[in-house]
């Protein structure tokens, strides 16, 4: 397929020397350690692990949703460690798309109004703002539940309009942390082949699981166990999805 | 300017999403500026009304009464003010009508007689130019004529409510009444002037002549007076005033080293400083109800603090889509604001609606009156009640930490 532009030999992102420690109490807790990844564009990668193995710690440091307690994280060039915190909502607004494993959805607000969301932050008038949230909505067939609020529509609506939401800015990420982990296994189907058609279309997808059959849906695998990198595999790409 | 529009409308949603809540949060607000309003409309309706009563003396009027400083009194001297002084001004003084005495025979104690009833009026002696002024005027019946003060005739012109308190009948003119241990014959009813403040009854006056007074309260010394009079042209008033300053000076032979011992008021003063004094009672009552809305602040405070922890989930998505510090602190200090500044206008209409209520119900009120000030006043301190009480919910919605926020249940 021509249309899927090659890979870029630069990082999009790159850890190095990645430590995360909570103190619980008394004790200290190593979330992550010593963990090294790169990524670049338009990868295709799971992190998948056992509770507790740091895989979420991982996302939320990549998501800019948390800070490492040391070591380095380059996303798109830009040291992370030296933002404050408005400009790191400022990377999680432009660079991310967060998808939940229970959709996080705004209650109060049709799907319209949600995906609309990420471009408040942004800034985009309200018009072109309408325009991006429907087009993306459109993209994953949901252009006919515009109107619907999140509690009218079922479980794999919901995640398709989180999907969207991601989606609507263009963002560098598609960060999804078990995406599919509410959802019954045929929804669930539906899902992975969006992320399939997402990545197709040239998008980056990071996704978080336990389950190592929704793991084997992407290109390259890395498994955490006790917060290290104990393994990171790649598969050859299929010659057509 | 589209984040504050989008905070606005964010702020908006999320009050529109509990209005029954909403609604019990304002109350407090709303209750406080009603009550404030109410306060301030009545009171200056009443201020209004008795301005009114005043204006009607024609602001052209004086009023010359003795006047004694502690100084003075202590020094042993008595300031009055005699019939003497009163000529002298008539003679003396250009550009002046209606020059009248007053003799008050008995402030509020006069007892009056009629068949077996009794009652306590205001008793004043006074000259037929009195009656000139506009303000009291005989409504049935005659005033005192000069004949009656020459020859000291024991006539009397009385209110209408000495005719309720005696038992007299609807047309007393022609009947006897009882005052100083003689009889008066009535010759004449006042128009009514009504209550003052529904509690002094205007109408509880008896008016008898000038001359008639000064012989019942004895010869062996000059009787005193104040001095009523009307000024011919408003702009020379103040000329006026300094020449009827120079006579009595005169007339006293005071020393210019002393003092006045009498005090001219005009009936503006008057109504000035009577104004004044309503202004602060409004103000200082208003300021204690104001402290209503203090305690409505405190009351969207509460809540919003409550709604906080609600919505922690809420702000949690909020910041993973990128909203900063500021965009969730904006939106919940607009909230606050936004209730509170709610909460002032339905007061404000609730309030306006009890004040029309209560000069409808009250009869000595001639109406409700809201002052612009009180409005903008009442908006704009429960709009800064509101931003001051809403930092804290917003400050702590800011400062949630996006990952708590988002796994919070």
């Amino acid at each position: 397929m021509s249309a899927v532009p090659a890979m870029d030999t630069a990082p999009l992102l790159e850890l190095r020397g990645i430590n995360k420690r909570y103190r619980m109490g008394d004790a200290v807790v190593h979330a992550l350690q010593d963990v090294d990844l790169s990524i670049v564009r338009n990868e295709y990668v799971a992190f998948i692990g056992p509770s507790g193995s740091g895989k979420t710690t991982l996302m939320n440091i990549v998501g800019c949703l948390d800070r490492p307690s040391a070591g380095t994280y380059f996303l798109n060039g830009k040291n992370v460690e030296e933002l404050d915190d408005t400009q790191l909502a400022r990377i999680r607004n432009r660079e991310i798309g967060f998808v939940f494993q229970n959709f996080n959805l705004l209650g109060r607000a049709d799907a319209l109004h949600n995906v609309m969301q990420p471009l408040v932050y942004r800034g985009t008038p309200l018009r072109e703002r309408r325009r991006m949230a429907s087009a993306a909505l459109d993209r994953v067939g949901l252009g006919n539940r515009l109107d619907h609020l999140p509690n009218q529509l079922s479980g794999g609506q919901r995640q398709r309009v989180a999907i969207a939401r991601a989606l609507v800015g263009s963002p560098s990420i598609l960060l999804a942390d078990e995406p599919t982990g509410n959802l019954d296994s045929s929804t669930a189907r539906e899902i992975m082949a969006m992320f399939a058609a997402l990545h197709e279309a040239g998008n980056t997808v990071v996704l978080v699981t336990h389950d190592a059959e929704v793991a084997a849906h992407a290109h390259r695998t890395v498994t955490l166990r006790d917060g290290r990198v104990i393994s990171d595999t790649r598969r050859a790409v299929p010659a057509a999805a | 300017m589209t984040r504050l529009l989008e905070a606005l409308r964010a702020a908006w949603g999320a009050i529109r999403a509990h209005l029954l809540r909403a609604a019990l949060t304002v109350l407090g607000m709303v209750i406080g500026v009603a009550a404030v309003i109410v306060v301030v409309a009545v009171l200056q309706g009443f201020a209004h009304t008795i301005t009114a009563q005043f204006k009607s003396l024609g602001s052209n009027g004086l009023i010359i009464m003795p006047y004694q400083s502690r100084e003075a009194a202590l020094a042993g001297r008595q300031a009055r003010l005699t019939p003497d002084d009163l000529i002298a001004i008539r003679q003396q003084v250009r550009d002046i009508r209606d020059v009248v005495p007053v003799l008050p025979m008995a402030r509020f104690s006069g007892e009056v007689r009629y068949g077996n009833r009794s009652t306590a009026s205001s008793i004043t002696a006074t000259t037929p130019a009195f009656a000139q002024g506009g303000v009291q005027y005989p409504a049935q019946g005659r005033f005192i004529v000069p004949g009656d003060d020459a020859t000291r005739r024991p006539v009397a012109v009385i209110g209408a409510a000495v005719i309720k308190n005696l038992g007299l009948p609807a047309h007393p003119e022609g009947h006897y009444i009882q005052m100083f241990g003689g009889w008066f014959k009535v010759v004449g009813v006042l128009n009514k002037l009504g209550t003052l403040l529904g509690v002094i009854d205007q109408d509880n006056q008896i008016y008898i002549p000038f001359q008639t007074g000064v012989s019942l309260s004895g010869r062996s010394t000059p009787p005193e007076i104040i001095i009523q009079l009307q000024v011919a042209r408003a702009q020379n008033l103040a000329q006026v005033e300094a020449r009827i300053t120079q006579v009595l000076r005169r007339q006293h032979h005071l020393l210019p080293a002393q003092e006045n011992d009498f005090k001219i008021q005009s009936s503006g003063e008057l109504i000035k400083a009577l104004t004044k004094v309503f202004d602060i009672i409004t103000l200082v009552v208003a300021g204690i109800v104001g402290i209503a809305l203090l305690v409505g602040g405190v009351g969207i405070m509460n809540v919003l603090l409550v709604s906080v922890t609600e919505r922690t989930r809420e702000i949690g998505i909020q910041k993973s889509l990128g909203a900063t510090r500021g965009d969730i602190l904006l939106q919940f200090i607009l909230e606050a604001l936004l209730l509170s500044v709610l909460g002032a206008l339905i007061g404000l209409l609730l309030g306006w609606g009890l004040a029309l209520l209560v000069a409808h119900l009250v009869p000595a009120l001639s109406g409700a009156v809201v002052p612009g000030w009180v409005v903008v006043l009442a908006l704009g301190f429960t709009a800064t009640v509101g931003l001051v009480f809403g930092i804290a919910p917003a400050a702590k919605a800011a400062a949630l930490d996006p990952i708590d926020a988002l796994r919070y249940e």
